[in-house]
């Protein structure tokens, strides 16, 4: 008998009392069941109840509208998800590191963010340790394989990450990733927070998302307080994060260009992601957009002439980036790089649960914006598009496509009245208590998933992030088989995967 | 003006403009993508920036790998000195001496390969499995030209080569030496590590080929390295050039300006493929590169036709 899952709407919050609670084995197999039916883990993660632990499952469950949440009390072991869910891989050991409770019958049981657990003798020493990247990697062994450690420092100014490829001549046999390097605590520091400082700290889990992650936020927060919103704050909001997506998008096509050593689109899209940047510093005074959406409405509103101004620089940015890219994608020496390189095919994107961009690339139908819509993009049908072939030139048509749409869709919004009345004073938002809120995000990266659970005092007692890197960092190693190990950097830079985002 | 003192003049004047052609490069490259670009004497500026620099040696590395700043600049001005900058031919001219300017060449790159590997550092040593897999690919190519304009010349020396090429030499051979010259250009690519062979710009050193292999060097050793590439760049851009223009054209003075002209032509050539197209596939370098010796071939056989 599996569980009866709550149904809980995107950006909503329900009574704790409301989420069902069943044994372990009821938890696995709603889990099982659902993914197996089309569904995909947001988020798993334990939460302390009282002296009571508890595993919490959040599987998007776009048929029904919603989000099925499931949870259940767990002791010190549980039998693992991993060997008949792939996408919950990560997830158990997240769970393993936190908590120090162990999948039994896990295949790869290695720490997350290397933060040192509390001694459990099951659990491998690595997990003891704590220093990072201190753990077993999986070898192929033979005379003729070798082995290229790459990081965690970079010959680029980029995040630290190590990388671990297992080579035959040029060809890579696996690669294993190790992240960590950057683990700051950003929930605790959340959960610790008040929401006049919390909302900052969201902003900052993953620079480049600071829009996406402060939405999502800011929804959570709402959800939990029983806040509403202005429709002219959550144009603001939509007109934030797409100019967030437009700006990484061509940040990114440039520079997959210069990989592969195109420079004239790489340099042209060096200057328009700048000028899509500063759009968003004509909104919120900063070209990340920190500060621009707040819980309770947005922190900037755009009046009509700024309005116009935005249009029409869009517009002409739009028309910069069509050229420097179908200059791109019209060069058959570049095509020859992008086809049929770093090939995710479908099936295993559903596998492994990848998200945004990634996932649609390889023909998965997800895109928080048209399954499980919130504010604005209720009102009109999110188009999915789908590039299908789950290749380097897949992943980056896909990203051309979606800023077409963005654009758009940023300039029927500015039509509308954009002029946000001033947002709640932070200080006087009170949580609710003993309430459980989700709220999933279309980030750029793809679904960014934050939820938030309240203790009898109204404060967060659980705050719990998973950034689209987490679902994707896999599907990089995995696209990488069989590949030269040349196409690394294009491969990556086809997925530009945050690394600050993963380590939380 | 003597042969000889042009000679001279030419060689020492290769050795001090070898800088720039990397810089006219780099400002073609920077035009085609709308920026500005850096200085047209930056090589120079960063040549003088690593002298001044101290030298880090890995823990592990030998004598090899301090010996091969030397092997890498002894090799180009070995070959400098057998290749004919123009009219004035080679500071040092005798019969097959393609094979000692080969040879050379070919030391320099053992040097640089046996130091990568002394290094102890995984890109090194792919940089330098990968340097060995195209240079043994690049060879044919050049000795097929070079076998071309042994039986246009009916010479024996490089040298001899081009300063049978007159006006009317190359009328007459007009295909086989376009054909002979765009092998050398190909060549002279995959030999100087530029796009669609290799990308110069990179920093990522799991796609570089000849930058991976010199990560460990540094300051002036390093210096001595980046000389000794732009002195190979030139010395193989002589060759395309001297099998494409003809130098025997009368005046001494024209002559060494259609030559530095042709270098100059060559220079924009590379920046403008550089710029048009993205690098290949490494697994698709050895088709270029036979390619190349395809075209040499060509060449052959079309001179073997009307000779």
């Amino acid at each position: 008998m599996s569980l009866q899952a709550a149904l809980v709407a995107n950006g909503t919050a329900v009574p704790l009392a409301d989420i069902p609670e069943g044994s372990v084995p009821q938890l696995r197999s709603l889990i099982l069941e659902k993914v197996a039916g089309g569904s995909h883990l947001a988020s798993f993660f334990p939460f302390a109840d009282g002296p009571r632990t508890m595993l919490v499952a959040v599987l998007t469950n776009p048929e029904e509208g919603g989000l099925a949440v499931g949870m259940a009390e767990v002791g010190d072991s549980y039998t693992s998800l991993t060997p008949e869910c792939a996408e919950a891989h990560l997830f158990e050991r997240e769970i393993a590191e936190n908590c120090g409770i162990v999948p039994r019958g896990h295949p790869w049981l290695k720490p997350v963010r290397f933060t040192g657990t509390p001694a459990d003798d099951r659990l491998p020493a690595s997990f003891r340790d704590g220093r990072i990247g201190a753990m077993d990697f999986f070898r192929v062994e033979g005379e003729e394989i070798h082995e290229v450690a790459v990081g965690p420092v970079h010959a680029g100014v980029i995040e630290p990450g190590h990388f671990r490829f297992q080579c035959h001549g040029e060809e890579v046999i696996h690669l294993e990733i190790s992240l960590g390097y950057q683990h700051r605590g950003a929930e605790a520091m959340i959960r610790s927070a008040p929401v006049r400082r919390g909302r900052y700290i969201a902003e900052t889990v993953a620079g480049d998302t600071s829009c996406g992650h402060g939405l999502a936020y800011a929804m959570t927060v709402e959800a939990l307080a029983g806040l509403g919103v202005a429709d002219s704050a959550d144009r603001v909001r939509a007109v934030g994060l797409e100019l967030e997506r437009i700006a990484n998008h061509t940040g990114d096509l440039g520079a997959l260009s210069g990989d592969v050593g195109f420079l004239p689109t790489a340099s042209y899209c060096g200057r328009l992601r700048g000028d899509i940047l500063n759009l968003t510093a004509l909104i919120a005074g900063n070209r990340f957009g920190r500060g621009l959406i707040v819980p309770g409405g947005v922190g900037y509103p755009i009046d009509s002439a700024m309005a116009g101004t935005i249009r029409e620089r869009l517009a002409v940015a739009w028309k910069d980036i069509r050229g420097a890219v179908d200059l791109l994608f019209r060069r058959p020496s570049v095509m020859a790089r992008f086809e049929e390189t770093g090939t995710v095919p479908r099936h295993t994107a559903d596998h492994l649960g990848l998200v945004g961009p990634a996932a649609r690339a390889s023909g998965l139908e997800v895109d928080v914006r048209h399954e499980l819509p919130t504010g604005v993009y209720r009102r009109e049908e999110f188009p999915l598009e789908l590039q299908g072939g789950g290749d380097v030139l897949a992943r980056a048509r896909q990203r051309y496509v979606e800023m077409a749409t963005s654009v758009g869709f940023i300039d029927r919004l500015l039509q509308e009245n954009c002029a946000a009345p001033r947002p709640v004073n932070p200080d006087d938002i009170v949580l609710r208590p003993d309430h459980f809120a989700v709220s999933l995000v279309e980030g750029w990266r793809g679904q960014v998933c934050h939820v938030g659970i309240t203790g009898g005092d109204g404060r967060l007692h659980a705050y719990k992030i998973v950034d689209p890197s987490f679902h994707n960092w896999t599907g990089l190693a995995m696209a990488l088989r069989g590949q030269l190990i040349s196409d690394f950097p294009l491969c990556n830079k086809s997925f530009n995967l945050s690394y600050c985002g993963f380590d939380l | 003006m003597s042969q000889t003192i042009l000679s001279i003049v030419m060689f020492i004047l290769s050795l001090a403009l070898c800088p720039l052609l990397p810089g006219i490069v780099n400002r073609v490259k920077a035009k085609f993508a709308g920026r500005t670009g850096q200085p047209l004497l930056q090589k120079y500026y960063d040549l003088g920036k690593l002298i001044r620099k101290d030298v880090v040696y890995s823990t592990t590395a030998t004598w090899i790998f301090r010996a091969c700043p030397v092997a890498v600049l002894g090799g180009a001005l070995a070959a400098a000195a057998l290749t004919p900058f123009g009219r004035g031919g080679a500071l040092v001219s005798f019969q097959g001496d393609f094979l000692i300017w080969a040879g050379a060449l070919t030391l320099a790159r053992l040097f640089m390969i046996l130091a990568a590997l002394d290094a102890g550092s995984a890109f090194t040593g792919m940089g330098a499995s990968r340097e060995t897999w195209f240079a043994v690919l690049a060879e044919p190519a050049i000795f097929l030209a070079m076998a071309a304009l042994a039986v246009i010349s009916h010479e024996f020396s490089m040298t001899g080569f081009f300063l049978a090429l007159t006006p009317e030499a190359t009328s007459r051979h007009f295909m086989a030496l376009l054909f002979a010259a765009l092998a050398l250009f190909v060549v002279s690519l995959a030999e100087n590590a530029r796009i669609p062979v290799d990308d110069p710009t990179t920093h990522l050193e799991l796609t570089m080929i000849h930058e991976a292999m010199l990560l460990d060097h540094s300051g002036p050793d390093l210096a001595i390295i980046e000389y000794g590439a732009a002195l190979k760049l030139w010395v193989m851009a002589s060759l395309a050039v001297g099998a494409a223009v003809p130098v025997n054209i009368g005046s001494w003075w024209l002559d060494a300006g259609c030559f530095l002209v042709g270098l100059l032509v060559f220079a924009v050539l590379l920046g403008v493929v550089e710029s048009v197209m993205a690098r290949l596939k490494l697994n698709r370098v050895p088709q270029f590169l036979v390619g190349a010796a395809v075209l040499a071939a060509i060449s052959v056989i079309l001179v073997a036709r009307s000779a």
